[in-house]
């Protein structure tokens, strides 16, 4: 996009008159949102992404907004893009990382609410390694909240991120069919992805193991596989997800290499998806365990697309729970 | 101390299947005489209580109490304990021995009854530890600790996981005439889950129990019950194969009973809606047709008893994240009203469900109460079955308040319970 044009649309990127107030205080999990509500975000977001390709990156609609990241668990992906999101906003953002300090003390999840509740901050981003523990501090607090992640629950903003990937290089979400592949069970990208894009009335597939399904998943995907030739026939979109290393070495599976051979996604593997099929990755990857490293930086792979684009959902999200007309 | 009688009332006695109108006398802490649809003599100086037509049954026997005292007194006391016990209609309940220090040694039997003795509105009844402070590993000194008075053995909420170990405490059990209760969890299957495999717990991303964690040991368990010949009591089980399993030991073993909680007779899965932690329970909360099963298996007697499952816990280790927070509800106070939803449900009839919680439990654990006989202790609650409440935080009698009926609207209230002869509660309107 020309410099021009990005300015332009910058400058009218999340004006309240554009779109309708946002009627979520917080955004705790996709299972919340209407579908509507999913569409604006998606909207909102598309109008955020010139704001980080021009060259003065600020956009402060929430200037004068304090923002606390309160991360549970250790992230550096999502927690940077939390904090560039709210700084493009304007906002003065302030990253608490609680596992090393009040808890080791003994504080408990309700103690460091309040604390940070008497602070007055207009918005909370969490990240928690119980599912659950987002909502929980939510009720404990007068502010908006973000999940950011609570153990195999939610990654609300990384659905969103990942559905505005999608569209903008498809060009649409319905009719689209889309595989999530891995470590199903205790991925919360799963779920959140599987509720929004049910949600759009994607088709989607889950392709994992049968010990990495989890109970009931057939009520949330439209299809189940635990081969991924047989999953991966037409898809247009694979969505790869982390496997988590102490489920490897005969816990939960027997071995990396047993699993690259029969779940990591390889060129033979993305040979029976649609040519045009693209790749994607939550993050932060395994390479030579769930995908190969040559589809991970190949051309492909709409990864580093989804990073920036989680940067442009991150602002839509803070920007429509709190600039004005939210019912915050 | 002054003879009681009790007349106008429905009397409703499970062990002899009476359920008529009439009038019970009570004298010197016993029941000395029963008069059904006819006169009764009123000794001099008697107190004389109209009933008003509301049910005069045994009073409640609990067989799953924890107590926090001694150790956690802070949770709950023999006192506060008996007074919630006393409001909900409880005159007795079997104290759990995981307190601290555990109740594994004869010395602490015997003053833990003595010390209940003076605190308890209700008789306090302690279950003894299995294995030498609930580790698994040795067993506990059972004739001693019968001698002390121990009504059972059981290793609480812990769940014996080597086979052989629960093969001896069976064997030996039975030299005593002692019943084994055993709560089932394969250790292994149940991991870190937190609540029921299945739909639900996906969605909430938490991880799930399989009824496997308890069918499997409910199945080991009942084949060792018959090889060693002894009494056994599945402590609670809360799922449709569960049942299926006590059915079919029960055609050939007669030694073999089964309870089950309240809380997985009056709710399920769903209840634990976003992330609510008074739901957090031992077995966890099934899904309804598991819900539906048991009660059918209370409703043809494959399930003897059903019992509370109190167990107080603070604030401090509710208030967290679902996974962290600690498992157990209160429930001595609404035992009985809960129990009642079955029935005006018409899911389960009155005596059905009252046996459960008197006679069988006494049965079981061999005690004189649990029954409206002559010569029989004067344990006995009167109560209106269709009183409408509404359980209120501020009102709870337990230091712990995590009930996990909460708000719920119930029907049925304890107007007086009495015990050894004595009125221990009696309802007024700020109940």
């Amino acid at each position: 996009m020309a410099q021009d044009s990005a300015e332009q649309a910058a400058s009218s990127a999340g004006s309240s008159g554009d779109f309708p107030p946002f009627r979520q205080r917080h955004l705790l999990s996709i299972a919340d949102l209407q579908q509507h509500e999913i569409i604006d975000l998606l909207d909102r977001a598309e109008r955020m992404v010139p704001v980080s390709r021009q060259e003065r990156k600020l956009h402060p609609t929430l200037a004068g907004k304090t923002q606390i990241n309160l991360f549970f668990e250790p992230s550096t992906r999502t927690q940077s893009s939390f904090e560039i999101a709210g700084k493009r906003l304007g906002a003065l953002v302030v990253n608490m990382s609680v596992k090393t300090s009040s808890v080791s003390k003994g504080e408990t999840l309700i103690d460091t609410a309040a604390t940070l509740n008497a602070m007055r901050p207009d918005v909370l981003v969490v990240r928690h390694s119980a599912a659950g523990a987002v909502e929980l501090l939510s009720q404990k607090v007068g502010c908006s909240v973000v999940n950011a992640g609570d153990g195999a629950h939610e990654h609300p903003t990384q659905a969103l991120l990942d559905a505005l990937t999608i569209r903008n290089h498809k060009g649409r979400l319905g009719g689209l069919t889309v595989a999530i592949c891995g470590d199903i069970a205790n991925s919360r990208v799963a779920r959140s992805n599987l509720l929004l894009l049910g949600a759009l009335h994607v088709r989607t597939r889950v392709i994992a193991p049968r010990n990495l399904l989890p109970a009931g998943i057939e009520h949330l995907a439209t299809e189940v596989f635990t081969d991924m030739n047989e999953g991966l026939k037409g898809v247009d979109v694979v969505m790869m997800l982390r496997l988590q290393h102490e489920r490897a070495n005969g816990k939960m599976i027997p071995s990396i290499r047993e699993y690259y051979r029969f779940f990591g996604l390889d060129a033979e593997k993305l040979a029976c998806a649609k040519p045009e099929a693209i790749v994607m990755h939550p993050g932060p990857m395994n390479r030579g365990v769930e995908i190969d490293p040559a589809i991970a930086d190949g051309p492909r792979s709409v990864i580093t697309d989804q990073v920036e684009m989680g940067v442009a959902v991150r602002m839509a999200v803070l920007d429509a729970l709190l600039s004005q007309g939210a019912a915050a | 101390m002054r003879p009681l009688l009790v007349e106008n009332a429905r009397v409703v006695d499970p062990a002899s299947g009476t359920d008529a109108r009439g009038a019970v006398l009570v004298e010197s802490g016993s029941i000395s005489d029963i008069a059904l649809n006819g006169p009764v003599g009123v000794p001099d100086g008697a107190e004389v209580v109209d009933a008003a037509g509301h049910v005069l049954s045994p009073g409640l026997i609990d067989m799953r109490v924890f107590t926090g005292e001694p150790g956690k007194e802070y949770r709950e006391t023999f006192q506060s304990a008996g007074e919630a016990a006393a409001a909900g209609g409880v005159t007795s309940f079997v104290m759990m021995p995981d307190t601290v220090p555990t109740v594994d040694d004869g010395a602490l039997v015997d003053f833990l009854i003595r010390r209940a003795q003076v605190t308890s509105k209700v008789n306090v009844l302690p279950a003894a530890a299995l294995t030498k402070g609930l580790a698994g590993q040795e067993l506990t000194e059972f004739g001693l600790l019968k001698e002390a008075g121990a009504v059972c053995l059981t290793d609480g909420r812990e769940s014996i996981q080597s086979t052989a170990l629960l093969r001896a405490a069976m064997s030996y059990a039975a030299n005593f005439d002692m019943t084994i209760v055993h709560h089932l969890s394969e250790r292994g299957l149940t991991g870190e889950g937190v609540m029921n495999e299945g739909l639900f717990a996906t969605v909430l991303g938490l991880k799930g129990i399989p009824r496997e964690a308890e069918t499997i040991p409910l199945g080991r368990d009942l084949q060792l019950a018959a090889l060693t010949g002894v009494k056994y009591h599945a402590a609670q089980i809360s799922c449709s194969a569960s049942v299926e399993l006590v059915a079919a030991a029960k055609k050939r073993n007669r030694m073999v009973t089964a309870g089950v909680s309240i809380n997985n007779l009056a709710l399920n899965e769903n209840d634990i809606g976003r992330y609510r932690t008074f739901f957090k329970l031992s077995p966890p909360l099934r899904a309804e047709y598991d819900r539906q099963a048991v009660i059918e298996g209370l409703r043809n007697g494959t399930i003897d008893t059903i019992h509370s499952d109190h167990d107080p816990q603070d604030a401090e280790v509710k208030r967290q994240p679902f996974a962290e927070a600690s498992i157990g509800a209160i429930g001595l106070e609404t035992l009985l009203a809960a129990a009642l939803r079955l029935v005006h449900s018409g899911d389960v009839d009155l005596l059905t469900v009252l046996r459960a919680m008197t006679s069988r439990p006494a049965e079981i654990l061999r005690l004189p109460s649990g029954r409206i006989t002559r010569g029989a202790p004067a344990d006995l609650i009167l109560f209106d079955p269709d009183y409408p409440w509404q359980v209120a935080e501020h009102k709870i009698r337990s230091r712990s308040r995590n009930t996990s009926f909460e708000g719920a609207r119930l029907a049925g209230k304890v107007m007086r319970t009495i015990v050894g002869g004595k009125t221990v509660h009696i309802h007024t309107e700020e109940d």
